[in-house]
């Protein structure tokens, strides 16, 4: 605890680091997954050739990915950029199945009942199948979510900074507190991280949190 | 396939060409009422991959402004065809004009803006409030949105809604509500057509006559061109101007007025369709009014009053009735016997149908007739109703042989009346 106290600066930034690096791939995961699984709904060759493509890309060890990616990008090995494409791979390739389960979970009759209406492809899509998709969107955003905090950790092992330094450090210095010290920071991390989309997803779905009405007339 | 209807073709899609509205209409229409059109389906043929087509060279010719039943068992293409008529289905070949225009040349989302579209479970947006569900057409078409609300508010007193439901989502409304946001939804761009496909068979039947009555009293305000499907030909009979009965492949078995349909079926598949109690429901187009009224062997509640009436009445059964003389039960003969509850009643002006059934579901056997304010006028007697029923079986029959023999002047008149 007095270690924890004392190194509080050096702790703090490494949070932060990384956070940004759990953070940015989980944004740019969203924005790349959805428009992906739409097109494998809409195409059903297409969509099986992305699902195993992201399954393919996800057995990628992720300690190699860190390393090959620098060649491949022209970056510098300690630059934040690889941590980033990497973790966005992999959400991507969890992503795009979980978003696929939640737009099929949409309620065909509704999406009919828009098209009635007059929506355009695209407006249906942002308008209706999207916000309907949230609740089970949200389920995989928080597996992802947990498992990048858990992964940006190995990228300490390339000395790129984050929570994941305390396990290195601590281990080369055997100094248990230390390894302690990342552990819990790192599941802080990951629990504060999940109750924050709990919450988006309340705020984005204000029809699942209505009060019950007794006694609702005919 | 019956009547030819040349409506005026500036009527439809009011979004497509805004100017060719009603006010710019010119006033002599042939058979128009401002604000519908006529639908026409010409050899429209839908069919999928394998085996016979759902929809088989369909002729219709769907009158403006009345209500126009799709009837017929399940996969008959009933709901395809109503489909096809906003293009959510493509026909095969074959054409569909609405007020002239053929639906083909119109944009999808633009021809489907400018319709209503209500169905089964209402299909409401549960993400969005009673309100944004109504305006939704409203803000596709781009009105500004305290104009939308506005709107939104006048439809939700037309269907029968408070304004404080506007604040609440679909999954806070019981399922008549929802039916009731529905139609206000398909209301709210003041379209001349609506579907409506199966709208009110998810919910109670107590609920379901509520909601028909009043898609009827909305009907006589708004004259609308609307299509509706339904299985149920009670519902059917009821609610439509014409009927048209489908049958297995996508084929018109018969297109006709509800009453012709119940009392002149064209072929066994309809006779089928419309089913036994086709004779008990025809009996809906007769007005009870040849029927005795009797007077009632009144037992009012609360005042000691004796039963001078029973004796009239000669069957020992009285009839409870409140301060305002309406009908509270039946108290069978005897003195201590409790209460027991009443059948239908007979309403001035109702048909012979529900004459027989006030006297058949009453326990004393005795129909109870009521006026408007539904107290009590007397009572009906189960022969006599029959005896009406003989008696309109007889021009039932001339008006039935007049139409195999393809109809003479006295066979309309003869029809209907008792």
């Amino acid at each position: 605890m007095q270690w924890f106290l004392a190194n509080l600066p050096q702790v703090l930034s490494l949070t932060g680091s990384h956070l940004v690096q759990a953070v940015v791939p989980l944004a740019l995961s969203v924005v790349i997954a959805i428009p992906l699984a739409q097109l494998a709904r809409l195409n059903k060759a297409l969509g099986a050739f992305i699902l195993s493509a992201g399954s393919l890309l996800y057995t990628i060890p992720s300690l190699a990915l860190f390393v090959i990616l620098p060649g491949l990008l022209g970056t510098k090995i300690l630059d934040f950029t690889n941590i980033i494409v990497a973790l966005t791979i992999y959400a991507v390739a969890l992503l795009v199945r979980s978003t696929l389960d939640a737009l099929n979970s949409v309620d065909d009759g509704i999406r009919q009942a828009a098209t009635a209406m007059g929506f355009k492809p695209v407006q249906r899509f942002l308008a209706v199948d999207l916000p309907l998709s949230v609740p089970v969107l949200f389920a995989g955003l928080r597996v992802i979510s947990v498992s990048n905090i858990s992964l940006v950790t190995v990228g300490a092992l390339l000395g790129i900074p984050s929570l994941g330094f305390f396990f290195t450090d601590g281990l080369q210095r055997n100094f248990p507190t230390e390894i302690v010290v990342g552990i819990v920071g790192t599941l802080v991390l990951a629990v504060v991280m999940d109750a924050l989309l709990v919450l988006l997803q309340r705020l984005l779905t204000p029809w699942l949190h209505t009060p019950k009405l007794a006694g609702v007339p005919a | 396939m019956i009547v030819t209807n040349s409506e005026d073709p500036q009527m439809v899609v009011p979004d497509v060409s805004p100017t060719a509205d009603t006010s710019t209409a010119p006033a002599a229409q042939p058979n128009g009422r401002a604000g519908s059109a006529a639908i026409e389906f010409t050899n429209v043929v839908k069919s999928y991959q394998a085996g016979q087509p759902a929809v088989g060279n369909l002729n219709l010719n769907i009158d403006a402004g009345k209500i126009t039943v799709f009837v017929g068992p399940s996969g008959c293409g009933k709901t395809t065809s109503l489909r096809m008529i906003n293009r959510m289905v493509e026909p095969t070949s074959g054409t569909i004009t609405v007020g002239g225009r053929d639906v083909s040349s119109i944009a999808a989302p633009a021809l489907r803006r400018s319709m209503g579209y209500v169905m089964q479970s209402a299909g409401l947006l549960p993400h969005r409030t009673v309100v944004d569900n109504i305006t939704t057409v409203l803000r596709l078409n781009r009105v500004p949105r305290a104009r939308a609300r506005a709107r939104a508010a006048e439809l939700l007193d037309t269907v029968g809604l408070s304004a404080a439901m506007g604040r609440r989502y679909p999954n806070q409304l019981s399922g008549g509500q929802q039916q009731r946001v529905g139609v206000a939804r398909a209301l709210a761009a003041d379209p001349p057509v609506l579907l409506m496909d199966e709208p009110f068979s998810a919910v109670d039947p107590v609920v379901r006559a509520e909601l028909q009555q009043e898609l009827l009293r909305l009907q006589r305000d708004l004259a609308k061109t609307i299509v509706f499907v339904t299985h149920d030909i009670d519902e059917a009979t009821l609610l439509g101007d014409k009927v048209a009965v489908f049958a297995t492949g996508g084929r018109v078995a018969q297109y006709a007025a509800p009453e012709e349909i119940l009392r002149a079926p064209v072929d066994d598949f309809v006779a089928a369709f419309v089913g036994r109690d086709r004779g008990f429901r025809h009996l809906s187009f007769h007005a009870g009014t040849g029927v005795a009224v009797h007077a009632a062997p009144l037992a009012p509640m609360g005042a000691a009053a004796p039963d001078e009436g029973a004796a009239a009445a000669g069957s020992g059964w009285r009839l409870a009735v409140d301060a305002g003389n309406r009908p509270l039960g039946w108290l069978p003969p005897g003195s201590a016997a409790p209460l027991l509850p009443g059948g239908s009643l007979f309403h001035a002006g109702d048909s012979l149908r529900n004459a027989l059934d006030a006297a058949l579901s009453s326990p004393s056997g005795l129909g109870v007739a009521v006026d408007d304010d539904g107290m009590v006028t007397g009572v009906v007697r189960a022969p006599e109703v029959l005896a009406a029923i003989d008696a309109a079986r007889i021009s039932f029959n001339a008006a039935n042989t007049a139409t195999a023999a393809t109809t003479t002047p006295t066979a309309t008149s003869a029809e209907g009346r008792p």
